[in-house]
């Protein structure tokens, strides 16, 4: 019993965690690319600048000698949303609109991409410094809710820290507010439409315009509470989302890109993989010693993968799903 | 007046121009054809009335003004709809879906007129729910048809309508085009099989290298020994 009460906390749990801010990442990438035909490189670091916006208005909140039972970060998470939005909307107008109304290459944008996540993370190390912050800014500590487990035979209870708690809570409201949103409204129909066919969106009299700054505003607001989850469940650095870009590509190409359910599902794919890979399954099999013969034992680390490699497997799972179905695990766009 | 006039139209993708003056008139009763060789510019000359290209010369006037390199979110909600040749539905909405799209420049409510469309193409009540992909070619041209009509136009504009259906179909397609019309929507469109289409077209225009160089009634047209000769095969 001990052995599955492990295994729930080690993987069930920091899986669900990394899907979730995966998963958000994801949703992101795999909007723009299907609206705005280019991968978005400096995603990442769109997380990583959401994060420090509700890093900096928690940290204001807490100088006003406002307490609350909540991590401050979760409060002013709505604030923090907008403002990223913003900020991603201003991003587009100065960097990618220009070039798209010159008819620019997706791969100028890709380009284009990677130098706003150099200008973002320099702007961040500029006024932030480069050291890691933590986001529990008033010294909060992290409430842990301990299920005794007991009744079912185990000494260890399982363990869910409130912030962990939230999220899972506030990643289940996004993404049935985002499939509302796309099946339900106007705007997320022209959304799909504009994915499908922009020529065809546009000869409809579809606002394409409008389209996109939608498509940056919840890019913007989602990458923003993914970042600040990340910041919660890691701690808070100017290459904080930067580090995990690739996995988060690798999430949003594997569920089909273009496709916002893939993405979701691509996330905690990835996410699991990852946390499967790196959990030491010895922890798990230790019973086995009992009947194995004399003599023999379970190694100490029977990980699949060293955790310094756990990057390595998004890719792998990447390759295979290229090579077996390259349009990912729901048909997504192909170019 | 007319209801679409264009005089002289010059336009092209920017390099040399590929409509080198062509004028057509349509009125809201007309169904009117533009036939012509490969490369005469008969799509073109949809693509420049519905802003998809640069017109650099002439004017396009409908409903009293020049409309010339309006784009589409502006020509739609005027009483202007296109239907292009390939590619012309959302695969993966549903064929509700696509309807609705047609009316995304519409505020008002707009479920008569998909009751209006739906009883024009039942097939399409029907199928509803089901993604635009799965359909067949002829149901994809009745999406794409439909889709275009949601917006209410004055005038329709079709390219190549029966490209690819069968010889079953395209007879349907005709007659759902002419059915159009009667419901007091004016018709320009682009046709390869140019005998058929003529046929029944109450204004039919052949192009040749970007310019008129027949204009008349759809009959008129296959009676000149002339335009048979050169443009209907004989």
């Amino acid at each position: 019993m001990d052995e599955l009460i492990f295994f729930i906390n080690r993987v069930l749990i920091s899986g669900t965690v990394l899907g979730s801010i995966y998963a958000l990442g994801a949703i992101g990438i795999t909007l723009i690319f299907g609206i705005l035909r280019f991968a978005h490189f400096a995603h990442g670091d769109m997380m990583t600048m959401g994060a420090f916006i509700a890093f900096v208005l928690a940290t204001a909140l807490a100088a006003m000698g406002i307490i609350l039972p909540l991590p401050m970060a979760f409060v002013v998470l709505p604030v923090a949303m907008v403002l990223t939005a913003i900020l991603a909307l201003g991003i587009d107008k100065g960097f990618y609109a220009p070039l798209r109304a010159r008819g620019a290459k997706p791969v100028t944008l890709l380009i284009a991409s990677i130098g706003v996540t150099l200008m973002i993370q320099g702007l961040i190390r500029l006024i932030f410094g480069s050291g890691t912050k933590s986001i529990y800014v008033a010294g909060e500590s992290k409430d842990i809710f301990r299920f005794d487990m007991s009744w079912a035979g185990g000494s260890r209870p399982i363990n869910i820290t409130e912030p962990q708690l939230i999220m899972f809570v506030l990643t289940a409201l996004i993404v049935v507010a985002l499939h509302l949103f796309l099946t339900r409204s106007r705007l997320g129909k022209a959304m799909r439409a504009m994915a499908d066919n922009a020529d065809l969106a546009q000869v409809s009299g579809i606002n394409t315009a409008l389209v996109v700054r939608v498509t940056w505003v919840i890019a913007g607001s989602l990458a923003c509470v993914a970042g600040t989850m990340l910041a919660l469940d890691v701690a808070l650095m100017p290459d904080l989302a930067f580090n995990i870009v690739l996995p988060i590509f690798a999430a949003a190409i594997v569920g089909g890109l273009g496709h916002a359910y893939g993405a979701i599902v691509g996330g905690f794919l990835i996410a699991f993989a990852e946390t499967l890979a790196v959990f030491n399954w010895t922890a798990v099999l230790r019973p086995l010693n009992a009947v194995l013969p004399e003599g023999m034992a379970l190694p100490a680390n029977l990980a699949l993968v060293p955790t310094e490699y756990k990057l390595t497997v998004a890719f792998v799972i990447l390759v295979i799903t290229l090579l077996v179905r390259p349009t990912g695990i729901f048909k997504g766009a192909s170019t | 007046m007319p209801l679409i006039e264009l005089k002289h139209v010059v336009g092209g993708y920017g390099g040399a121009p590929i409509l080198n003056g062509v004028d057509i008139a349509i009125e809201k009763s007309d169904i009117g054809v533009i036939v012509g060789p490969n490369g005469a510019g008969k799509s073109t000359t949809l693509k420049a009335i519905f802003g998809l290209l640069k017109v650099t010369g002439g004017t396009i006037e409908f409903g009293g003004e020049n409309i010339a390199n309006s784009l589409p979110d502006k020509l739609v909600p005027k009483g202007l709809s296109f239907v292009p040749q390939e590619k012309n539905v959302f695969t993966s909405l549903s064929v509700e879906e696509n309807l609705e799209m047609g009316a995304f420049t519409r505020s008002d409510d707009y479920s008569e007129t998909m009751e209006w469309v739906y009883d024009m193409f039942p097939v399409l009540r029907e199928k509803r729910r089901q993604p635009a992909g799965e359909l067949s070619g002829g149901q994809r041209q009745m999406v794409a048809m439909g889709r275009a009509l949601m917006s209410r136009p004055s005038l329709l504009m079709l390219d190549e309508p029966s490209a690819g259906l069968s010889p079953r179909y395209v007879i349907e397609i005709f007659e759902t085009i002419q059915r159009v019309n009667q419901e007091g929507v004016g018709i320009l469109m682009v046709e390869q099989n140019a005998r058929q289409a003529l046929a029944f077209a109450s204004k039919g225009f052949v192009l040749a290298q970007g310019q008129n160089r027949f204009t008349g009634t759809g009959p008129e047209l296959i009676a000149d020994p002339e335009v048979a000769k050169s443009f209907l095969g004989g």
